[in-house]
This record gives C-alpha cells, structure tokens and sequence, in this order.
C-alpha cells in the first residue's frame, strides 16, 4: 500500500526532517511510527499526505507514485485517503454532522445518500446521538472520534493518524485505538504516529521507529502476543 | 484515479450528477446568505456602500434622460416665431396664416392672436394687475411655423429668409441655438458619468474584493482544513464567489430602492415643473432594462471582485 524508498526531506536552511528513509506498508496492516518529536513521523505523514514533497526518493501510495500527482491533482489524491490529526482539526461553526459530512460533499455525494454514510460512521464511533451538536460542546475525545468518523465516511482503503491520540487520556486513547483496530478489521491499511509505546506494545503492532529522520527499528510484533487476537478481560477495548 | 475510494465516487456521479450538481450550487448560494445574514451589520454597511456608488450613476443617468426627454419638445423646435408687425389685422394675419400654411417646406402654422397671448401671460405670468394700466396691448400677432420635419439647414435658413422679408413681418426669431447648446452639454456629461461610472465599478470591485479578502482571512483555518481533506481550489472557492454574488445583487437591488426614493422626493418640485410645462412633462423613471442592467452589473462587479480576492489569496492557503 505504501513504499517509500529513500526519501530525504531537507527543509530550506539545510535542516533535513528525513534522511533516505525506506519502509514499506502492506495492504491491510495497521503500523505505528515512534520516535522522538523531530524525528520525522510527522514529516512521512505529509509526505503521504502531499502535504510536503521530497527532496529526494520516491514515495509510492496503493501505485500511484506521488512525484507524478500534479498540484491540480492533489485534491483527488487526498480524497482516496482518511487522515486524523492530533488536534482534530474540526470546523467549530458547525455541527457534528456536518463536520463528518464534509468529504462527501467535497465529493459530491447527494444529500440523502451523504447523510446514510455520515449516520453510519457515526455510529461506528459511537456519537450517533451527538450529531446536532457542536463540536466545542464535546470531550476532547469525542471530538476525536468525530475527527476519525470524518476521516473514514469516504470508506478510504488507507488511514494516516498524526498523533491521534497525543492529548486524550489512557482510557480514551485506548477507545481511539479500538476503534483503529476495527477498521483495521475489515481492511483498512493504517499507519499512525504516535510516541505513546507502553500503549502500542498493548496493542501488538508492527512497529517502526525513526530517530533523527532514520529508520531504527522495524519490529513486527504480530503474534503469539497479539493482544487483539484473544479477548481477554484486562483488554477492555475488546468487547 | 481509480484507486483508492474509487469505487465510492462512481456510484455519486452516476446517480443523477445534474441534480446533484444543482442542488449542491443552490445549497452553497443560500448558505452564503445565510453566512451574511448572521453579520447583519457588517454585511449591511457593505452592501449599503455598493448600493450607494450604484444609485450615483444611475440616478446622474436618469437626470440625463429626464433632460433629454424634457429637451426633446424643444428641438422639434427647429419652429420659429414671426412677430407680425403691430399695425397689421387679425384677418391680415389669417390671411397670412393660410398662404404659408400651403408653402411646401412648412408642416404648420400657428397663429397665436394678440388677445390670447396677452390673456395667457396675464395668467401665468402674475403681473395681471399691472397689465391693467396698459392703454394697449403691446403684444403682436405672432404666427408660429414648423417647417416640415428633416428639412436641411440650408432649405430652413430659405424659408427663414424669404419669411423675414415679407411686409408684415416685424421680426422672425429662432430660438434654438440654446437647445443645441444644451445638447451638446448633456452629451459631455453623459460621457463623464460614462467615466465617471468606470471608476466607481472599480470601487466596486475594490470594495467587495477587500471585503472577502477579509472573510478569506478569517475563514482561513476553515479552508486550510478542507483543503486538507481534498477540496479543490474550485470547491473552497465557490462560497466566495456566491457572497460576491449577494453582496453584488443586493448591492444593485438597494441602488434601484434610492433612486426610487430619490424620485418620490422629487416628486413634489416635479409636479411644479411639469404644470409650467402645461402637464407636458413626465418624469421618467428607471425603466425594466434599465434596472436589470443596474442589477446586473452590481452581480458583474460582485463576481469579479470576489473572484479576483478569491484566486488571489486561496491559492496561498495551503495546509501545513
């Protein structure tokens, strides 16, 4: 789903955020990225994002190589693709349904088919009785949730998550997970930064670590610990 | 394209694209609306600015228009008087009425006999009581003569001549000199409202381009954020240019509302006017194809200022 292949990434000033990063994603995995802050986790997400181009290396997402997508192209692009963000970047004049509906009106859904699929992703993050509510009268954690049920309505086969969990508590980091891993269930690729490894190791995911913009560690840990293979009681996320 | 999410957006396009086009057009335009109606104020003043550099020129128009029609009974007067020297008869005058009534470059003669010129400025003229200390009337015959319409200058000046020179003729006066003068002034100011109106357009694009730039600026996170999710440069556009849309066609509506109390005020010293002109006169107020052209250039303005404000700064607007 995703192949990166040394990419540098030198900002102007000569300070370079990654240098000659390759890593892979299979389709359907679920992969965190560690790492310092400055390491680059964030600088590879926009790179998948296009937010940012490389200054070197080739960034390769479900075939597409990214070097190709022109500036007028990039919108499509980023259509195909989920993306949560640590401070949820939600638009506060409106209400939650409205927030969620948004992609599918960008891509030009009709009314009543976008109001199926907003209902539905709400309701697979459990905030289907807040939908008329504005956003600042959520929890940081429901509006977290509303920020990821935005980021799957278009139903995309990958989900890039930037910190997704960075201000939400122990337990409501642990939700937001859950609910990561159901979507990772039904096939959903998702690669998400985070620092928080006591909560990864929980979860028993391929794990890759960058420090100074490298690649350090690459540790696939699904197996005989996978946490989300059996349900356990002390794993409340699983139910 | 057809990769990821791909197999989403067929199944949307394929289910009644036109409609669904419309309904999302109609949705961004009342919800821009809808956006101005909750700053009622802000958005007030701006349209009240348009409306106003709107009705300048429209109504300078229609002053123009009201000269012309005004003037337009005077240059038909390409008519002349002859004052009928103050001996000769009334059947004289007749006489003389009929021979140049049969004149082939005159279209019309009338003869205003002295009693009735003088009852006449007895009554508008308010100097009734001292006319009564005239012995006589002072007044001549006059007779009245339009010659026959789209007659040459040089056959005109002809009749003009050959009419002075009759015996009875005391004094042949052409009065219309002045209308041409004024003419030709009416077409000089035309033209400057003309310039006039140019630079005032530009305000308005000035005007309505700041104001979004303004809205741009503070939408700003608001267009970063959709943009992030995928919305093209058209898409964050579109609001834009349909709150340029309203200010404008409201902006044109309000024009049309002053000039129409701007009549209604005037309507008192017009009426004055035209009863001097013997209820001749009409003021002629802005017709259909002229308001629609009011109203039409205000959306025109509205839409390149917005567009101009809109492609300027929201290509800047990039996610970081």
């Amino acid at each position: 789903m995703i192949n990166i292949e040394n990419a540098v990434k030198r900002f102007p000033g000569g300070q370079e955020a990654l240098k000659g990063l390759t890593m892979s994603v299979a389709r359907g995995e679920m992969v965190f990225v560690t790492g310092h802050s400055g390491a680059g986790k964030s600088t590879l997400l926009r790179l998948i994002a296009l937010i940012e181009r490389p200054t070197s290396g080739q960034v390769i997402v479900d075939g597409q190589n990214l070097a190709r997508v022109s500036r007028r192209r990039i919108p499509a692009y980023r259509r195909q693709i989920g993306m949560v963000f640590q401070d949820h970047k939600l638009l506060y004049d409106r209400p939650v349904f409205d927030n969620v509906a948004l992609p599918l009106v960008i891509a030009g859904f009709g009314h009543r088919e976008a109001a199926r699929k907003v209902r539905a992703a709400l309701d697979q993050v459990g905030l289907l009785h807040k939908e008329r509510q504005l956003p600042e009268t959520l929890s940081t954690g429901e509006q977290q949730r509303v920020g990821i049920a935005r980021a799957i309505v278009t139903r995309p086969k990958l989900l890039i998550a930037d910190e997704p969990t960075g201000n939400l508590d122990p337990d409501l980091s642990l939700e937001v997970m859950r609910i990561f891993r159901r979507f990772n269930e039904v096939g959903v690729t998702l690669l998400i930064a985070s620092h928080d490894i006591a909560l990864i190791d929980q979860l028993g995911c391929r794990r890759i670590a960058l420090e100074n913009g490298a690649l350090v560690l690459d540790a696939d840990e699904e197996g005989g610990d996978d946490g989300f293979d059996a349900a356990t009681p002390d794993e409340p996320w699983r139910d | 394209m057809a990769r990821l999410g791909a197999q989403e957006a067929a199944p949307a396009r394929r289910s009644g694209p036109v409609s669904i086009w419309l309904a999302r057009h109609a949705g961004t335009l009342v919800g821009s609306l809808g956006r101005l109606a909750r700053q009622p104020l802000a958005s007030g003043l701006t349209v009240l600015v348009i409306a106003v550099t709107l009705a300048l020129p429209a109504a300078l128009h229609l002053v123009i228009k009201n000269a012309r029609s005004l003037s337009a009974g005077w240059q038909s007067a390409l008519d002349f008087s002859l004052y009928l020297a103050p001996e000769t008869s009334l059947a004289d005058a007749e006489r003389l009425r009929d021979l140049i009534a049969q004149r082939a470059d005159v279209a019309g003669v009338q003869l205003i006999d002295k009693d009735a010129a003088l009852a006449e400025f007895r009554e508008g003229s308010g100097f009734g009581a001292a006319l009564d200390y005239l012995s006589e009337n002072p007044l001549p015959h006059t007779l009245v003569i339009r010659p026959v319409p789209g007659s040459s200058e040089a056959s005109v000046s002809l009749l003009h001549e050959e009419l002075a020179n009759l015996p009875e003729t005391d004094l042949l006066q052409v009065d219309t000199e002045w209308v041409q003068r004024f003419l030709a002034i009416l077409d000089i100011v035309q033209r400057a409202i003309g310039i006039g109106g140019i630079l005032l357009g530009a305000a308005i694009i000035v005007i309505i381009g700041n104001t979004i730039r303004l809205d741009i600026e503070n939408r700003r996170d608001e267009i970063e954020v959709t943009k992030l999710i995928g919305a093209s440069n058209a898409f964050v556009r579109r609001p834009f240019l349909y709150t340029g849309f309203w200010y404008g066609f409201l902006g044109g509506g309000l024009a049309l509302a002053l000039v129409a109390y701007g009549l209604y005020a005037l309507r008192v010293p017009v009426a004055r006017l035209s009863g001097l002109y013997g209820n001749r006169f009409e003021m002629l107020s802005l017709g259909l194809a002229e308001s629609a052209v009011i109203v039409g250039v205000g959306v025109l303005l509205g839409l390149v200022g917005s567009w101009l404000a809109a492609a300027r700064h929201m290509r800047r607007i990039e996610p970081r």
